[in-house]
């Protein structure tokens, strides 16, 4: 299908659906808050004063643009395209989930809300939250599964001297999925004065709209840098997909650019074929979670499955409604990379480039270096490079026996 | 008319409020559920809500999680609650039963297998948390055809707009939750719930069940005196909980619960 900016300024439609996907399946004491959140973000989004201040939070304080870079030495040593690295890396808090939040955070104040509340995985949308918490002197809580807690400590602490308070969810399997179930339910208990800053392009009506809008300024600026760094615009667009938001940030720029592959790296854990995985665009089948449709992993009786990855970010059993739309009319793939494959990958970009990658993004770098080995010398790949390694230190020391 | 339908009216004619106990299915164990609303009826329910147990149930407090996380350890399948409400149906065929639970496992199934499934196991309602009447164009037709009651949520948070649009799709009943919150949290606020309810039957003439807080016989006396009839969820669940390791103890420690509840409900009749 050739997409069209008419066919895509009309999606998501009225109630929120991108094709089967999306929607507003939530109980009923959120849905009035749900309305009110779209009727002021149509309102903002056209409001001058909300995007000027926007845009200057987004140069001055994440220090945007982000520079693309061209991995010369990895191109040379993969020996086909030219592979280029888009550096959310280099962002503020050191990955894209802080483009997000700042733009929540503005609503939140805009709407006068005093409380926020988060879920996080990995860890880097909750310091994201309480970084720009700390700033706007908002109360923050982050929700995240015991789980994460325990593999991604370093991150809790830099919430918590942010100021944040961590809950630590004993439910569930443990992970993002439970974390994103507890802030839910605090939503609704609290539904009067905390704004839910949402971590990805998923969730019910218009949270997937309104992070791929605050997102889509990745895609924006690599279509600028690459028309003029590298003279065209990019064969090939590769971005890890756990919810799906930094992909859909560089995706949405280039969807009608019909010369631009895309391709969703999901995390294939131990491998597709073991069912430790966390890949539900690979593997999984339209369900309904978390308030919106989309592709899920779950079993046969619709309980949702455990998944597997060695990265907490990606370790989530749903993904963005707009990416299962995406997939299904065949405009972006969606492959997936295993556990191993992935930790090569991490430790390609650091020895090759010097720049160490979230194990998160590691994906992404995998399935790249595949991809780019099938093409010439004169195209190019652009990875998204959606945050920093440091945080997951640890994992990978572990990984080779060592305490540090 | 339908069951539920049936057993308001008669309710209303008698000027007595229904009493809607909910368990979570499977939950202590798949083999007891069925004894287990048979014990509800012997105490004086009128309608049993029937938990489809779900591996996320994102508006449940800590107390049905942990019941559905029990009964999906025995691995209580959708398919299962209806084989329990087709054995319940052997011995009685007046008390109406609604399933309650999340839309997922449902879609899993088919939603028309399920509709089919459901209406040939005996159920009467069908209560999607998750399931707005904005999305449920495609299943609620499936429901009135099969004459099975769609039965939706009310919240504080509700507008008058939506009361009346949600009313319009629902049928039996509406379900007011009575506070912001999941479920078994919080503390009801009886004077709130009293004038939203009397202004919910301003803008729908079907009955409204009141549900979440209502833990004693005061409370159910309470709400009864302001709705057409109350919920009550979590304490039972609690119950089963406490009384998981010996099933006629749990089934004494329901009975004693449930009974103050119907006579305080009895009080009330005019």
């Amino acid at each position: 299908m050739k997409l069209t900016e008419e066919m895509l300024k009309a999606l998501p439609d009225a109630r929120g659906h991108f094709g089967a996907y999306g929607g507003r399946f939530v109980s009923e004491t959120l849905f009035d808050s749900l309305m009110t959140l779209e009727r002021e973000y149509k309102r903002l989004k056209d409001d001058p004063e909300f995007q000027a201040e926007f845009d200057r939070d987004l140069a001055h304080y994440v220090g945007r643009p982000s520079p693309l870079y061209f991995a010369e030495r990895l191109s040379r040593e993969t020996g086909g395209a030219q592979i280029w690295l888009k550096r959310e890396d280099l962002n503020h808090t050191g990955a894209h989930k802080v483009n997000n939040t700042i733009g929540q955070a503005l609503l939140a104040s805009f709407l006068g809300k005093k409380r926020v509340i988060a879920e996080t995985g990995a860890g880097q949308h909750g310091v994201a939250t309480a970084t720009v918490c700390a700033r706007l002197g908002l109360e923050c809580h982050v929700f995240m599964g015991a789980e994460d807690v325990k593999r991604q400590s370093l991150n809790v602490y830099r919430m918590k001297l942010l100021g944040a308070e961590v809950h630590s969810v004993q439910s569930g399997t443990r992970t993002l999925k439970d974390a994103m179930n507890d802030a839910m339910r605090d939503w609704v208990a609290n539904v009067d004065d905390t704004f839910y800053i949402i971590g990805t392009v998923a969730g019910p009506h218009p949270y997937p709209l309104l992070v791929r809008d605050f997102q889509s300024v990745i895609g924006r600026e690599t279509r600028e840098q690459s028309l003029a760094q590298a003279g065209k615009l990019p064969d090939a667009l590769v971005a890890c997909v756990g919810g799906g938001s930094n992909a859909i940030g560089m995706f949405y720029p280039f969807l009608t650019d019909e010369s631009v592959e895309m391709y969703g790296v999901e995390a294939g854990g131990l491998g597709i074929e073991t069912g430790k995985h966390a890949a539900p665009l690979s593997a999984g089948r339209p369900g309904v979670l978390h308030g919106n449709r989309t592709y899920l992993m779950e079993d046969e009786n619709g309980q949702i499955a455990g998944t597997h990855s060695v990265s907490a970010g990606l370790d989530y059993p749903g993904v963005g409604p707009e990416h299962s739309w995406l997939k299904d009319i065949g405009r972006a793939h969606y492959v997936s990379v295993t556990d191993d494959e992935a930790l090569d990958g991490f430790r390609k970009l650091t020895r090759v480039e010097g720049i160490m990658p979230a194990l998160e993004t590691a994906h992404a770098v995998a399935y790249a270096i595949k991809l780019a080995a099938t093409m010439d010398k004169d195209q190019v790949v652009v990875i998204n490079v959606s945050g920093r390694g440091d945080k997951d230190i640890h994992t990978i020391a572990q990984l080779d026996g060592i305490e540090v | 008319m339908s069951r539920i339908e049936g057993v308001l009216k008669a309710l209303k004619g008698q000027g007595r409020k229904a009493l809607i106990p909910y368990i979570t299915a499977g939950d202590p164990h798949p083999d007891l559920t069925v004894d287990l609303m048979h014990t509800l009826v012997s105490a004086g329910a009128d309608i049993i809500e029937l938990g489809v147990p779900f591996s996320d149930p994102m508006a449940d407090g800590p107390v049905i999680q942990q019941a559905c996380e029990r009964a999906l350890v025995h691995g209580t399948s959708l398919r299962q609650v209806l084989g329990m409400v087709k054995t319940f149906r052997e011995k009685d065929n007046a008390t109406p039963v609604v399933l309650m639970g999340y839309l997922n496992p449902m879609e899993a199934m088919g939603q028309e297998k399920f509709a089919d499934a459901a209406v040939e196991a005996g159920v009467d309602g069908i209560l999607t948390v998750d399931l707005p009447p904005e999305e449920a164009d495609e299943v609620a037709p499936l429901f009135t055809a099969r004459n099975l009651d769609a039965i939706f949520l009310l919240a504080p948070t509700t507008t008058d707009d939506r009361i009346r649009a949600i009313s319009e799709h629902s049928s039996g009943y509406v379900y007011y939750v009575s506070f912001k919150g999941v479920t078994g949290a919080g503390k009801i606020d009886v004077d709130e719930v009293a004038s939203k309810v009397s202004h919910i039957h301003e803008l729908t003439a079907l009955p409204v069940g009141v549900g979440f807080g209502i833990r004693d016989a005061e409370t159910a006396a309470a709400v009864g005196r302001v709705s057409d009839g109350v919920i009550v969820g979590s304490v039972l669940v609690d119950t089963i909980a406490r009384n998981q390791a010996d099933p006629d103890q749990l089934k004494r420690a329901l009975s004693d619960l449930l009974h103050p509840m119907r006579e305080a409900l009895d009080s009330l009749a005019s």
